[in-house]
């Protein structure tokens, strides 16, 4: 079984976004960019698939800059066999990014395509759940626990109340969750050898989908400040303050 | 506009988050709800009361029950025929869902919606909201994840809605439900609804340590429970105690961080709290940089005796 392992190049969750004052959007110059925190989760957790036997190839893509091959090389590094990039320098909204996906699905025909739950630069949370209904397969989204068997991904997923599991026939798509492992770093001989690894390079043209963006973002600003307050000398300081509140 | 609402339920009762996405589709025009499930009635009755609701829609099939969204979507793609939006809150059943319509009815899902600013104008947080984009849609429908802490309810009583049934194609025949660990919330409030939240951080040490400092001051304080991610990735608590940019989004009147940092991922949950009070060993944590009332004290000694004087 193959596993299809879209990443996408972020900000790295390290950085504090700055807002540009044109409120044109936010300032990714010089800013430290890495693969979005998530998608190691999944590249992580389709590596572990391989090494249990129940996956024999591993394809990492992306859609995104000619930079986003940085991304890919790491994903290559950790153990993904093969990458292709989408080179594109517009930013693809989540429903274009699924209809690319898709036709990438059909030419691979993967068993699983693992997604993040969510993109950290744009939190839409909505690539995975998008490309399962293009694709007319299920999907386990926020995954904490993965287990293949034979032709069917059973899924333990986070959600609001707790955990819940569901039986997915494959192919299906599943979106990872924090929880579901912690990724490894790839070694100094692995990144040599993740050189050697065969890149594709596409463009989006390639799919002969309509990309062109739904949402027009007409501003982008700072959200409201909050002021440090008052640190108390001691917690009978605070008890008079919560009491001062009307809290007990 | 018509609007459609996802209400969200667990088959006997209908969900709090429900009614602020009925107050933010209000705001875009007439609103019909659906409630999808299994034996639900009781759920469409409890609906049809919320005032400003024109027509409830149930949908009761077995393949309702658990929320699948494979099920639930060509359902509410269906209905979109006759409808202009569709209206989720922005929990995991909505996000689940609401993107799975999106994309069969070809439209870009505008996520986690912070306002109204007109007929298809809204905005969002994006980056953990250390932005807050606005962004307008030029598709025909609109399908829309609703932020629960950004738009007040709407009113659970006075409303007397018709109830109308509807069917869909039912069970896709590709996805089951196998089981869930629901905990049982006994008598703490709920996190998204809580009026007072008590969080602790890593700093808790343990499952244990967690349980002994932090729930007897939430206890006094009739409080919730939160916890930050690296509270639920050690295992002290469960993962649906994660308060933060890819947990829940929480506004409380109090939120207490205890022993958390406040790094942007937590501060993106938490922020919007009317008073936030902040208990850390170390002077220069950020999380003193929001905090209205901070106290730079040894979380072990100074909680215990914090809810022995309260
Ligand atoms: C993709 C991604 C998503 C994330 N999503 C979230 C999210 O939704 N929510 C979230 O919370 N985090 C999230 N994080 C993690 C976030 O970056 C931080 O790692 C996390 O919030 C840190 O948790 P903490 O503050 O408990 O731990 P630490 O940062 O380790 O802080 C512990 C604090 O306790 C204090 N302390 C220690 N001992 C004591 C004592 N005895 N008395 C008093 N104070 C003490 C320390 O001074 C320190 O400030 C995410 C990260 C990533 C990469
Ligand atoms: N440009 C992209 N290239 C590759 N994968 C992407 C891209 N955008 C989104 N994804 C995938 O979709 C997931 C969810 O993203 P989003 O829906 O934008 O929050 C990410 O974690 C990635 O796995």
């Amino acid at each position: 079984m193959k596993i299809l392992v879209p990443v996408k190049r972020v900000i790295d969750y390290n950085v504090k976004p700055r807002v540009k004052a044109d409120g044109s959007g936010v300032d990714l110059a010089n800013v430290k960019m890495s693969m979005n925190p998530f998608d190691e989760i999944a590249v992580e957790e389709a590596i572990r698939l391989k090494e249990a036997g129940k996956a024999d190839e591993i394809v990492a893509v992306s859609i995104g800059p000619a930079k986003a091959q940085e991304t890919l090389r790491t994903a290559l590094a950790m153990g993904a066999d093969r990458a292709i990039l989408i080179e594109t320098d517009d930013d693809v909204e989540p429903l274009g990014v699924a209809k690319i996906l898709k036709a990438i699905a059909e030419e691979e025909k993967p068993g699983i395509v693992m997604l993040g739950k969510q993109a950290i630069d744009d939190d839409s949370n909505q690539t995975g759940q998008m490309l399962a209904a293009l694709m007319g397969r299920p999907q386990g989204t926020f995954a904490n626990t993965v287990e293949v068997d034979g032709d069917s991904v059973t899924v333990k997923r986070e959600v609001d109340g707790g955990l819940e599991t569901v039986k997915l026939t494959m192919p299906a798509i599943v979106t990872t969750d924090l929880r579901l492992n912690e990724p490894r770093y790839a070694s100094l001989p692995n990144i040599m050898k993740a050189k050697k690894k065969p890149l594709d390079t596409k463009a989006p043209s390639d799919y002969g989908v309509d990309i062109a963006p739904r949402l027009k973002t007409t501003n982008v600003s700072e959200p409201p400040v909050r002021q440090a307050g008052d640190k108390v000398e001691d917690v009978d300081a605070l008890v008079a303050k919560l009491k001062s509140l009307g809290v007990a | 506009m018509k609007t459609l609402v996802l209400v969200e339920h667990d088959n006997s009762e209908m969900k709090d988050a429900t009614l602020a996405a009925v107050t933010a589709a209000g705001k875009l025009g007439e609103v019909h709800l659906l409630v999808a499930g299994s034996n639900c009635r009781a759920v469409a009755e409890q609906a049809a009361k919320i005032a400003g609701v024109g027509k409830v829609h149930i949908a009761d099939d077995s393949a309702y029950e658990n929320s699948l969204a494979e099920n639930v979507a060509p359902l509410v793609a269906d209905l979109m025929g006759h409808h202009d939006a569709f209206v989720s809150p922005a929990t995991t059943t909505g996000k689940n869902i609401a993107p799975r319509v999106a994309a069969m009815l070809d439209v870009m899902q505008i996520s986690d919606i912070l306002s109204v600013e007109g007929e298809k104008t809204f905005t969002r947080p994006i980056y953990a909201g250390n932005a807050i984009a606005t962004v307008e849609s030029s598709d025909e429908k609109l399908v829309i994840t609703v932020r629960g802490t950004a738009f007040d309810k709407a009113e659970a009583e006075g409303g007397s809605a018709e109830i109308e049934e509807v069917s869909g194609p039912g069970d896709a025949g590709i996805s089951s439900f196998v089981s869930s660990e629901i905990a049982e919330g006994g008598d703490r409030p709920e996190l998204t609804s809580a009026s007072i939240i008590v969080s602790g951080g890593r700093a808790l040490k343990d499952g244990e340590t967690f349980e002994e400092i932090i729930m007897p001051l939430a206890d006094k304080l009739g409080a919730g429970v939160g916890a930050s991610r690296a509270a639920v990735d050690a295992g002290y608590v469960p993962n649906d105690y994660q308060v933060g940019q890819t947990g829940k989004i929480v506004a409380p009147d109090v939120y207490f961080a205890i022993g958390i940092s406040g790094a942007i991922q937590h501060l993106a949950g938490m922020k919007d709290s009317k008073t936030i009070i902040a208990i850390n060993k170390d002077e220069d944590a950020p999380i003193f940089q929001v905090a209205d009332i901070g106290l730079v004290a040894d979380l072990f000694k100074a909680v215990p005796e914090l809810t022995e004087k309260l």
